[in-house]
């Protein structure tokens, strides 16, 4: 048993860090935000240079073959920076998509694109009505001869704007919150009846709405199976999942390590303020969280993420425990960081703003709690009046 | 990353399971089940017949000892197998004094003839150890302690007042934080690690009743003990260094993981088993939550401890980490104690489950859940209290 990486993982955690460190230094990334863009396609080059793009991808296609440690490994580093460019949503959640259900000819056409950078695909699932329920899907797809009529309305769709194609989710059978009957579409964002509405998120993302008015496509263009992408669409969204989790965790390194560094140069009363026992054993406290929310990580990353049930109650307590996290760090990084933490000014608000945010994607807490608490506590087993409880 | 254990490693869970189902006395299961149900004390047999048994086992009574002096010297992962498999048979677990504690102290800082004479018995369970560090004024800021050792001719008469001692009622012999040297400059200096035969006269052991009415501690008063000097581990003023030392080991395997899943599993039967809102409670959100939050916790820690397990094999010995296991894994014993009494509602009341007649009343899975729950509200006050372990962490991890 061990928790080491292998020598390929150590480069590829060596390189993304040296990347963080000496290409999104925090000056270079508060400039690339304020652009107009909201991120930079250079940077897009250089991870198809550096073989990041294909981390996740076969290597029939021209990928890495990475695993479940390998995406920790770089989505780690991309939260020590705040790095801004659409990994998971393009890489990770629309790239899962089409591995897991494109056909041989889609997956030889598409990946090698992703791969080199020429193509970025985004995954627009949610809704106004849907919230955190990935069936419930309203945006209709209506057969017409050979081609889908679609339309509909998509919220919230990550790294949109920076995209070149969407992997939609629409309705082409069945009821607004019925499993069956959702089916995959892949299309050019330039295509006649797609609209996007863009905007910068709280925490200086990028977002869109997707307005889809007459939306044709061809039945080519079909991902996966026919009414039958649910399955699909979970199973990718709880490893997405895990990947924002490593992000989260990450991320939470750098507030707690700064909250660290602050406290003891901070001087109040002729005294570092963190020779205060209220502010070390808070230090403490937010220390224990990182490191459980890291050992909650490690537990869904080495958990038999092909087994459908073990794959769901991995992500579930992953993401509901490190939700957790965020707001207890979080909102202590801030408040030991008083003033400073605060401002816009300075990086610690910045990082909590993202955590803050990864706490709500795919589900926040209490969706993750219910969800485990669904797979996990409705077996009813026989009492054997023998036994008392032993805890010593 | 590979979380899967070895094909030995394996080999060694089911040898280990087989010798428990085995040789693990229906009896004792028995026996201590309806004492620990019934609030009965354990008797000094119920506490070391296991001991015994795996004393005669290639050393397994001391899983973590070097073989030269008779231990299992398992390693960090087999460790964690035999305390999961012990765990999960509901074993009576091995009493820490001998072996967790006093033992290394020997092994590691006493001579020859110490070695000798005390390591058998400590290893075959025959030797019943208790620890005398705290005192009426000393508990937090153990450094403190005022017990003292006077040195005269080839003795030392020790005067004072330990308190805490836990199982003293049973022990043959104390290991004792004294002080020897009032005059040191610091207070740490002037401190020396004795062993007192619990026999020698002018020692006193009185009960203190906790608040669930059980009798696990005592205060053990010493009134001009003569303490042959042969009896001094290492070097006189040492003592502080020898402490630390077993403080660190004290510490490790104190997280309970193994033993609060077995715990959650069986709050999780009663729950089935007891009704709210016309349901089982199992089926009532707000509780079976509850249950879910306390099964993240552990999950959590559970990787926690094998992280750091996987740094002890890798060479890297108990660090100042061990203090958050030492945290986290109290606040579940905590949270779990606290569980199940509320899982059986009202029958938490009756005092040990019986009336004054002597009869059983309520369900025989809810005797003694309060009492457990009022008992373990010890967990985070002892080993070094939770607070401390904070400031441990704080200027050893934290630099702060």
């Amino acid at each position: 048993m061990n928790f080491d990486y292998t020598e390929e993982q150590t480069l590829l955690e060596n390189m993304v860090t040296s990347f963080v460190r000496d290409d999104y230094d925090w000056d270079t990334r508060c400039s690339i935000v304020k652009t107009e863009e909201g991120w930079k396609e250079e940077n897009w080059k250089k991870f198809a240079e550096l073989g990041l793009l294909g981390v996740p991808f076969d290597e029939d296609h021209g990928g890495l073959g990475g695993e479940a440690t390998d995406i920790m490994i770089v989505m780690e580093q991309f939260g020590k920076g705040l790095v801004v460019e659409p990994y998971m949503p393009s890489i990770i959640l629309a790239g899962g998509l089409i591995s897991k259900l494109g056909s041989a000819d889609q997956k030889n056409s598409i990946i090698p694109e992703i791969i080199s950078g020429d193509r970025r695909y985004v995954f627009a699932y949610a809704e106004p009505q849907s919230r955190f329920d990935l069936f419930d899907v309203k945006c209709s797809a209506t057969l017409d001869g050979d081609n889908y009529t679609i339309n509909g309305f998509k919220s919230v769709v990550f790294g949109a704007g920076m995209a070149t194609h969407l992997i939609i989710s629409a309705r082409t059978e069945g009821d607004q919150r019925s499993k069956s009957g959702i089916t995959l579409f892949l299309v050019d964002i330039k295509s006649d009846g797609i609209t996007l509405q863009n905007y910068p998120t709280i925490d200086e993302y990028r977002a869109s709405e997707v307005v889809i008015e007459n939306l044709t496509v061809s039945k080519e263009n079909i991902l996966g199976e026919l009414h039958n992408s649910y399955e699909a669409i979970e199973e990718q969204v709880d490893l997405s999942t895990i990947a924002i989790c490593s992000e989260a965790v990450g991320i939470l390194q750098v507030l707690k390590d700064s909250t660290n560094d602050y406290c003891k140069n901070r001087k109040q009363f002729g005294q570092p303020i963190s020779a205060n026992q209220a502010i070390q054993h808070r230090l403490v406290d937010m220390m224990i969280e990182y490191e459980q929310a890291k050992s909650i990580l490690y537990m869904a990353i080495t958990a038999d993420l092909s087994n459908p049930d073990e794959r769901r109650k991995a992500a579930s307590a992953a993401k509901a425990r490190i939700g957790k996290a965020i707001k207890f760090v979080g909102e202590n990084a801030i408040q030991l960081h008083g003033g400073m933490g605060v401002v816009d000014e300075y990086m610690i608000s910045h990082f909590f703003k993202r955590a803050t945010m990864i706490g709500i994607l795919f589900g926040n807490v209490d969706f993750h709690m219910k969800r485990y608490t669904d797979l996990t506590q409705s077996n009813i087993q026989s009492i054997n009046e023998e036994d008392g409880i032993n805890l010593s | 990353m590979d979380t899967a254990f070895s094909s030995e490693d394996l080999k060694f869970q089911s040898d280990v399971r087989e010798f428990i189902s085995n040789n693990y006395p229906k009896e004792l299961k028995d026996s201590i089940g309806s004492k620990r149900k019934t609030g009965k004390e354990l008797s000094r047999d119920d506490l070391m017949s296991w001991h015994k048994i795996l004393g005669k086992h290639n050393g397994w009574s001391a899983p973590g000892w070097p073989k030269q002096y008779g231990g299992a010297e398992f390693s960090p992962t087999q460790k964690y197998i035999f305390e999961q498999e012990c765990a999960r048979a509901e074993c009576q677990y091995i009493m820490p004094f001998g072996v967790n504690m006093v033992g290394p102290v020997i092994y590691t800082f006493g001579n020859d003839e110490q070695k000798a004479k005390h390591l058998p018995g400590i290893l075959s369970g025959d030797v019943f150890w208790c620890q005398g560090y705290s005192e009426p004024g000393s508990g937090s800021d153990l450094a403190s302690l005022k017990t003292s050792a006077v040195k005269e001719g080839d003795h030392y008469i020790v005067n004072g007042q330990k308190t805490w001692t836990t199982l003293a009622q049973y022990a043959d012999w104390i290991f004792c934080l004294v002080r020897t040297n009032p005059e040191a400059a610091k207070p740490q200096q002037g401190i020396s690690f004795l062993l007192i035969d619990m026999k020698t006269p002018g020692i006193t052991v009185r009960p203190i009743k906790l608040m669930d009415g059980s009798h696990e501690v005592n205060e053990t008063w010493f009134d001009n003990v003569k303490v042959p000097v042969e009896n001094l581990i290492g070097q006189e003023n040492m003592g502080w260094t020898y402490a630390k030392f077993l403080l660190a080991h004290e510490r490790s395997g104190i997280a309970g993981v193994a033993r609060s899943k077995k715990a959650l599993e069986r709050i999780k039967q009663i729950a089935s088993a007891e009704m709210s809102y016309g349901e089982p409670l199992i089926q009532d959100p707000a509780f079976k939550s509850k249950i879910a939050n306390a099964e993240l916790e552990l999950n959590s820690l559970e990787y926690t401890e094998l992280r750091t397990l996987a740094k002890d094999s890798a060479g890297k010995g108990p660090g100042p980490e061990s203090s958050l296991l030492k945290i986290k894994g109290t606040d579940i014993q905590q949270m779990v104690t606290e569980l199940a009494m509320e899982a059986v509602g009202y029958y938490a009341n009756p005092h040990l489950g019986t009336t004054l007649s002597n009869e059983y009343v309520g369900p025989d899975y809810a005797t003694n859940l309060s009492g457990s729950y009022f008992n373990f509200r010890k967990a985070s006050i002892y080993g070094g209290s939770n607070e401390i372990q904070r400031n441990i962490i704080a200027k050893m991890v934290l630099g702060l």
